[in-house]
């Protein structure tokens, strides 16, 4: 099915996390700021809130080629903006049946609480994610997707490409 | 098209130890939209600054990306400096190539791909920046206390120094809260009333505080600067402007045997009463569930023989609203309430240590009633039972406390203290008496706690013993106490003749509540959190609103004072403007697409979502569409992404600048 599977061992997955700035985001600079070590994979995108990540961001980052995403905030209960966290987490509950059925592998996406003083967490969290989808090889269903739709012919016109450009 | 500047930073050498600077430089000189990029040893440092600013100029950039360290750390630093150069603060955004990558990461190559990545996608970012105005707000400068114990009290006055009015709001019929209970207070025995009245008094007096008794919160709206709180003023039946504090009503009500709850329920008082003597205001109430006049509409003795006729049985609650700029919230404590459990408490342990059930086990406040000279025995110390001087008695600490398996696993701070002074103060009234106490351990760390605690066993004669108790029964009229002694390894039985059990200190009843109305956060006990554990002890993280006292976690008395200083200097700092600044980091509706669902008002935790209506010239209304209001949203964009149309946006987050990043990758 996927040949590049096979040449998983220098694969290097591509990791996205979409963090909130309050809890996980601090957490990550606490990790930084005791020197702990983890896998330089991923690539971090700060929010005010996990509240504001919305669920296109997710499947745009699959689109891009991401093999693994990550979406951390504050614990229940201490979100800075009282309940942006439990809005999200509704949210992300739905999303990921979606996902589900439409066929991605949930375990590619990950969700978990990190705050502020859980740098030793944030770690761990990176590492267990990195690891798992280098295990599991590139996530190829968009990139399939997209190269069937260039190879139809479907998406050449302007129009369309800006269209297909900005989901 | 922009003209980017990008400036990385060695950070001496954090970040040139892992990151090849150089080839960062010159792959992000490379990337569409840069005009320049440089490194230097430290950015944050003056001629780092100056650096940056003769780029802006020089090189006419439009924005500006810092490759450094955490923007938490110097995102301010920066943006101010961009500022100076005459740019818009928010065009510019700093990379994070420290924390998130040169300290995490050893292998330089790794390290050197990442920061280039990290760059990049900030650099797409920045393009899609926006000028962002400073937004700014107007500042009422009156403030609400909530709660007139010692932390009230401390704060109102201290802010009605300075010169701003106070409106402060007291549940019970008298300001004072715990602190007028007590007898003396450790470490220096010296006696509460004397040192708590003149405050209480002094709050009563001053011009600027307006005291609210026998009320409560019942509405909380606005934001910073503007709130409006809706008080209830719950019917007093009695007439506060009218009555003269004679206290003759008092002499001559029939019900005269109600359990006083500032005596902890073992003095008595009548049904129209003041808490206790030196009750401030002294204006008595009529408690209407005891009051033989409105249980059976016969008696009314009070309303006769009151010369200024200030009784008034048909008093009404009333609503008052007040517009203040800021909130201190000092609800206090209450104790573990070990003999009956609260409905829908998680906490396990009620009905131990035979607590309701024999009449001589008490806990650490209504020994303090016993012991306070102004108190229902006069000062002596006596069994409740049956009067009897106790001869043995044994205090048991960490009744609650430190009990994770129960519930509680934090350490009440006060009990240790407390219980060494119970024993001392004993000892001055029970000569021939003796004092023993169950610990798991002391703590008393506090300027003279650690020689305090250590008089009462040296000076005082209180015998300490190192364990908890097993078992506590009634036998005749004594109580048998049973436990080990974990020092020396052996079984100790003591036959007392009274129990006082140190319980823990817990929030106020209902302290949940008055969060939710405040919109603060609390903790899994409801203790009140504060916006910074170290560095923000008396802020909420709600814009604001403050913290002072026992309501945020167990403290004793000068460590709650210090706070509500704290409290009120924040306060005052907060007046000392006209209008306040904030980041414009908020939330906008485009008013053309709302579709007016809705959804992002229900989401929205600050109620900064108002409904706004559009009409055509001749005001006929056209449409109902959603408005955020930018003095009140606090910037979390969670309705951003609810929005079904996407007609909400985030300044700062927008969709634009994030999917910039993303494609950047
Ligand atoms: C047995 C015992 C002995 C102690 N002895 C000492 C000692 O010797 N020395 C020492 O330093 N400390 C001592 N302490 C600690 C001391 O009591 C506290 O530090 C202090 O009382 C805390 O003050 P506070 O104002 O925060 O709270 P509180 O004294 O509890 O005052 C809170 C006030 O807020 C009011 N309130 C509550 N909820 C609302 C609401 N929703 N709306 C309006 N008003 C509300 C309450 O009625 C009360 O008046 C002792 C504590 C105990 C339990
Ligand atoms: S009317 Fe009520 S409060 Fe007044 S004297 Fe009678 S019982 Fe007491
Ligand atoms: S950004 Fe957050 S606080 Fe502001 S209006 Fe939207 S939901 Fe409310």
């Amino acid at each position: 099915m996927h040949p590049e599977k096979t040449i998983s061992s220098d694969f290097e997955p591509k990791v996205i996390a979409f963090v909130c700035t309050w809890c996980t985001y601090a957490g990550a600079d606490l990790a930084g700021t005791s020197r702990m070590q983890y896998p330089s994979n991923v690539r971090v995108l700060k929010f005010p809130c996990t509240g504001r990540i919305d669920p296109v961001f997710i499947l745009k980052a699959f689109q891009q080629g991401a093999d693994g995403v990550l979406v951390s905030g504050c614990h229940p209960g201490d979100c800075h903006y009282i309940a942006g966290n439990f809005h999200a987490r509704r949210r992300f509950a739905a999303f990921r049946k979606l996902l589900e059925f439409v066929g991605v592998d949930l375990q590619r996406l990950q969700f978990s609480w990190v705050s502020a003083a859980e740098g030793g967490k944030w770690v761990e969290v990176v590492t267990e994610l990195t690891e798992k989808v280098r295990a599991m090889g590139p996530m190829m269903e968009f990139k399939e997707l997209a190269l069937e739709e260039q190879w139809s012919g479907a998406m050449i016109s302007p129009e369309l490409q800006d269209a297909y450009r900005q989901i | 098209m922009s003209r980017i500047g990008v400036f990385i930073c060695h950070c001496g050498e954090n970040i040139s130890r892992t990151v090849d600077v150089e080839r960062v430089a010159a792959h992000a000189a490379a990337l569409p939209g840069v005009a320049y990029a440089t490194e230097y040893k430290y950015m944050c440092s003056d001629p780092g600054q100056t650096l940056l600013k003769k780029a802006i100029r020089e090189q006419r950039l439009t924005h500006v990306v810092v490759a450094a360290c955490s923007p938490r750390m110097h995102e301010r630093t920066f943006r101010k400096a961009v500022e100076a150069a005459g740019l818009n603060p928010y065009l510019c955004e700093m990379a994070n190539i420290r924390e998130h990558c040169s300290w995490v990461h050893e292998d330089r190559e790794q390290a050197t791909v990442k920061a280039c990545d990290i760059v990049g996608m900030m650099v797409e970012r920045t393009k899609k920046n926006r000028v962002l105005p400073t937004i700014t707000v107007p500042v009422t400068k009156r403030s609400l206390v909530i709660g007139g114990g010692i932390a009230g009290i401390q704060a109102a006055l201290d802010i009605a120094d300075s010169g701003h009015e106070v409106v402060l709001v007291e549940r019970e019929p008298s300001i004072g809260g715990h602190m007028a209970q007590l007898s003396e207070t450790f470490p220096t025995l010296d006696c509460s009333q004397c040192i708590m009245t003149p405050k209480m008094v002094d709050v009563a007096n001053h011009p600027k505080i307006t005291l609210y008794t026998y009320s409560e919160i019942e509405l909380v709206e606005g934001y910073i600067g503007n709130f409006q709180v809706t008080v209830r003023k719950r019917a007093r039946s009695v007439d506060e402007r009218t009555c003269t504090g004679c206290g003759v009503c008092m002499t001559k009500c029939p019900q005269k045997k109600i359990p006083n709850k500032f005596d902890q329920y073992i003095g008595m008082r009548t049904a129209i009463y003041v808490p206790f003597p030196q009750a401030v205001p002294n204006t008595p109430v009529i408690d209407r569930e005891n009051c033989t006049r409105f249980k059976t509409g016969k008696c009314g003795v009070c309303q006769k023989v009151c010369g200024p006729g200030a009784v008034d049985f048909e008093q009404q609650d009333t609503l008052i609203v007040e517009a203040v700029g800021a909130i201190v919230v000092a609800t206090g404590f209450d104790l573990y309430s070990i003999s009956e459990k609260p409905k829908g408490s998680p906490i396990k342990g009620y009905g131990e240590f035979g607590h309701g059930k024999i009449p001589d086990v008490i806990d650490g406040m209504t020994f303090e009633r016993l012991a306070s000279a102004s108190g229902p025995t006069g000062g002596k110390i006596v069994r409740p039972s049956d009067g009897r001087e106790p001869k043995q008695i044994v205090f048991i600490q960490c009744i609650g406390s430190r009990a994770r398996e129960k519930g509680i696993s934090y350490c009440s701070k006060v009990c240790c203290m407390y219980t060494a002074k119970h024993t001392m103060l004993y000892h001055h009234k029970v000569h021939d008496g003796q004092a023993y106490v169950f610990f798991m351990d002391a703590r008393t760390p506090g300027k003279s706690y650690d020689e305090f605690w250590r008089r009462s066993i040296e000076e005082e004669e209180a015998v300490y013993i190192r364990g908890m108790v097993s078992r506590l029964y009634q036998k005749g009229d004594k109580i048998v106490v049973m436990g080990s002694d974990i020092a020396v390894g052996v079984q100790v039985e003591i036959e007392a003749d009274m129990v006082v059990l140190a319980t823990a200190v817990q929030p106020q009843q209902g302290a949940d509540l008055l969060a939710q109305k405040l919109g603060i956060s609390y903790d899994k006990y409801n203790f009140y959190s504060e916006a910074h554990a170290k560095l923000r002890p008396v802020e909420c993280a709600t814009a604001g609103i403050f913290l002072a006292g026992a309501c945020q976690g167990p403290k004793d008395i000068p460590e709650t004072v210090s706070q509500a200083s704290a409290a009120a200097a924040k306060v005052m700092t907060l007046f000392s403007k006209e209008r306040l600044e904030r980041e414009p980091i908020v939330a906008r509706v485009r008013e053309v697409g709302c579709v007016g669902c809705f959804a992002c008002k229900k989401v929205c935790a600050y109620g900064a979502v108002e409904e706004k209506e559009i009409r055509d010239r001749q005001g006929n209304l056209l449409r109902v569409v959603a408005s955020v209001n930018p003095g009140v949203c606090a910037g979390c964009g969670t309705c951003q992404a609810t929005c079904p149309s996407k007609c909400v946006e985030l300044d700062g987050y927008t969709d634009e600048q994030i999917v910039a990043m993303i494609e950047a990758l």
